[in-house]
């Protein structure tokens, strides 16, 4: 999406960004010995594809209008340091680590934990990705939003400032987008930004490290309330394979053909 | 660097003499007076000064257009390229910085060999990369690979921890030094692809092999090892080059060895050129020169009825003189015939591999005609020999492809000189 169809004067936000870190699937997962979760401790952890997008989103308004861009990383994750030097080195204004050593917290405690780094801040605007390897129903960025009292919009694929409003594209289904002017401030659940995260080169990232730019704020891992208790977690079964066609296009095609009308279509 | 100034002469300042006669010539008369400017120095050379400013960019500036580097250029074989063409497009105006040309060079060095003014390409691709890289603009596949790269140490983005996984239910023991407490003759650097690509490892476990029946003592590092960096720093990522060497060369320093044994020329060149001036300081040889130099104590006794041609990698040839080891290991091969290819040794052509190209397959083929592992799998088929003999890493994976592609399946096999050296042993 360009920002033409957006075309009215900004004024400089200040935009929060969520980070969270995912298990890296790079990883074999295991399980733990109850089956209840994961076994997190040999797990490495990468950020969230979705809160990397909901960062280039925010570094491109504040590129457009100004503003500031502060990002808020869970410490849950030895990697989170490394998440918020690379933040700051792309552009972010001030980087924060909520907690240090919390260990593996739930989207309930998750959220908690964001909406009190949040209280004692001033914000036109709070973004993260829309989902997450453990947020696949996409519930942060929604239960922020509820316990804050703000407004919230979630698969957004572009945003622009306006004058006390922010004017967001909303993706549907089948490729159909609506726009919205928001009040802010306001929550907003990234889908997707409207470009691919940038690159930054590892001499600035190591720049950033040893600026030494990177805050931490002592918080304790908050209690889960919501009421929602895992019993157990499965790997999933293996599939039943893929069938490998051979032959040239046309006894391929016969073959695909064949599959189809195999399976009550077209027949 | 400067360029050459060109005070504007002012003819009213000129003494003119009336008649001139040299050797019996009269060269008088206002056509033999050349006041004006050449019309090269009309140019806006904005650009080309962009690049001649940096560190390392100086001789961009040096080219007179001579166009030999053009013949020997690998890419403008499969397109339109070379340092006489990017000084000449520079002249009127392409921005290097952000051309699809920044990133097609495969840093091979071929046309530093015969250029006259010593036009660096080696020096002045890695400086404007390194600006490209600063300010983000990297193609995405690129990018990528310096991510995995970054984050788990290799450019396959394969897990870290699993880098010795290749040892696995191999027959003879490859022992990792942390677990050795003592010094060891030979340190083994494995390198990325002879680690987790399924045909490196196939040339990993024969050379595996090969040394256990020579007896030698050996370690290697596992996942203690990263990536040597030398493709990212000749690909602009010059950060990232310094994060892996030093973190390399700390886990290196803490060991005992007298040989750092490399499978891959890259890492060879990094050994030798990128790491002793950071602190690192060792031994380094290529396994193709170690065995060579234990011809007689391999044995090769079974016999190897395959027609054999061999492909010089730049970076072990070119950058580093070593054309022979290589070609003693295939002559000794028994009952193996062998036919070169028509660009070889000094000249030999690019598989494409080199300054990042092993990760740009996409613009390559945006804006080539043909992959370089093509043009060369297909000279390679032309000798009529029916393997092809490689000792870089890169090019297993690279050749396959292209034989492959060039619809060449079942004519043309690519073998690991440790995989011929293996059979040859009947390991």
């Amino acid at each position: 999406m360009s920002n033409a169809d957006n075309e009215r004067v900004g004024r400089g936000m200040n935009i929060v960004v969520l980070l969270r870190p995912v298990p890296d699937p790079v990883e074999e997962l295991e399980l733990n010995g109850d089956g209840s979760d994961l076994d997190r401790d040999y797990l490495g952890y990468v950020l969230n594809e979705f809160d990397d997008h909901a960062l280039e989103e925010a570094l491109l308004v504040k590129e457009e209008t100004g503003g500031t861009v502060t990002v808020l990383g869970l410490g849950t994750a030895d990697e989170m340091d490394q998440v918020l030097h690379t933040a700051l080195a792309k552009g972010a204004d001030s980087a924060v680590k909520l907690g240090d050593d919390l260990g593996h917290l739930s989207v309930s405690a998750q959220t908690e934990l964001f909406v009190a780094a949040l209280s004692d801040r001033t914000y036109d605007l709070v973004v993260t990705g829309v989902q997450a390897a453990d947020d696949l129903d996409g519930q942060v960025a929604v239960r922020v939003a509820a316990r804050l009292g703000l407004p919230q919009v979630s698969v957004v694929v572009g945003v622009a400032a306006g004058d006390g409003t922010v004017r967001v594209t909303k993706e549907f289904w089948g490729g159909i987008t609506a726009q919205y002017d928001i009040d802010t401030p306001a929550v907003l659940g990234i889908q997707a930004a409207r470009q691919a995260p940038r690159y930054v080169a590892v001499s600035l990232i190591r720049q950033a490290q040893q600026s030494g730019g990177l805050t931490e704020e002592d918080r304790d891992a908050p209690e889960d309330s919501s009421g929602v208790r895992i019993i157990s977690v499965r790997i999933p079964d293996a599939g039943g394979g893929a069938e490998m066609i051979p032959g040239d296009e046309s006894s391929a095609a016969d073959r695909i053909v064949e599959i189809i009308r195999g399976a009550g279509v077209g027949s | 660097m400067t360029r050459p100034s060109n005070p504007k002469v002012e003819p009213e300042r000129v003494r003119e003499i009336e008649q001139v006669v040299i050797e019996g010539m009269d060269i008088s008369g206002h056509w033999n007076r050349m006041f004006e400017q050449r019309v090269i120095f009309d140019y806006d050379v904005t650009q080309l000064d962009r690049v001649t400013e940096l560190d390392g960019g100086e001789s961009m500036g040096w080219c007179y257009q001579c166009a030999q580097c053009i013949a020997v250029c690998p890419v403008d074989h499969v397109g339109s390229y070379g340092p006489r063409k990017i000084y000449r497009n520079l002249q009127v105006g392409m921005d290097l910085f952000t051309d699809a040309d920044l990133w097609l060079c495969t840093t091979c060095g071929n046309c530093l060999r015969v250029c006259p003014k010593e036009v660096d390409m080696l020096q002045i691709m890695p400086a404007v990369r390194k600006e490209a890289v600063l300010v983000g603009n990297v193609p995405s596949e690129l990018q990528d690979v310096f991510e995995k790269t970054a984050r788990y140490g290799n450019p396959l983005g394969m897990n870290a921890k699993r880098r010795a996984a290749w040892t696995r239910d191999l027959d003879v023991d490859v022992p990792l030094i942390s677990e050795m407490n003592r010094k060891v003759d030979v340190l083994w650097w494995v390198s990325d692809y002879p680690s987790y690509h399924p045909r490196g490892i196939d040339a990993s476990r024969a050379l595996a092999r090969v040394l256990h029946h020579l007896g030698v003592d050996f370690a290697i590092l596992g996942a203690e090892e990263r990536h040597d960096g030398d493709s990212m720093l000749r690909a602009g990522e010059s950060g990232l080059f310094e994060m892996l060497a030093e973190q390399n060369i700390e886990t290196l320093n803490r060991y005992e060895f007298d040989v750092l044994l490399t499978t891959d020329p890259h890492a060879y060149n990094a050994f030798l050129h990128e790491y002793p001036q950071r602190g690192g300081s060792y031994n380094a040889v290529h396994y193709t020169q170690f065995l060579a130099e234990r011809l007689d104590e391999l044995g090769l006794s079974e016999k190897v009825d395959l027609n054999i041609t061999f492909h010089d990698p730049c970076y072990l040839g070119r950058h580093n003189g070593e054309y022979e080891a290589p070609r003693q290991l295939i002559n000794a091969l028994p009952g193996a015939q062998f036919t070169e290819m028509w660009r070889v040794k000094e000249n030999g052509y690019c598989c494409g591999g080199g300054g990042g190209g092993m990760w740009l397959d996409g613009l390559a083929a945006e804006n080539q005609s043909m992959r370089l592992s093509e043009k060369r799998v297909r000279e390679a088929v032309e000798t009529g020999a029916d393997t092809l003999c490689v000792v870089c890493p890169y090019e297993v994976s690279r050749f396959e492809d292209a034989v492959k592609s060039t619809n060449n399946d079942g004519n043309l096999q690519v073998l690991d000189i440790a995989e011929l050296l293996a059979h040859a042993l009947g390991l």
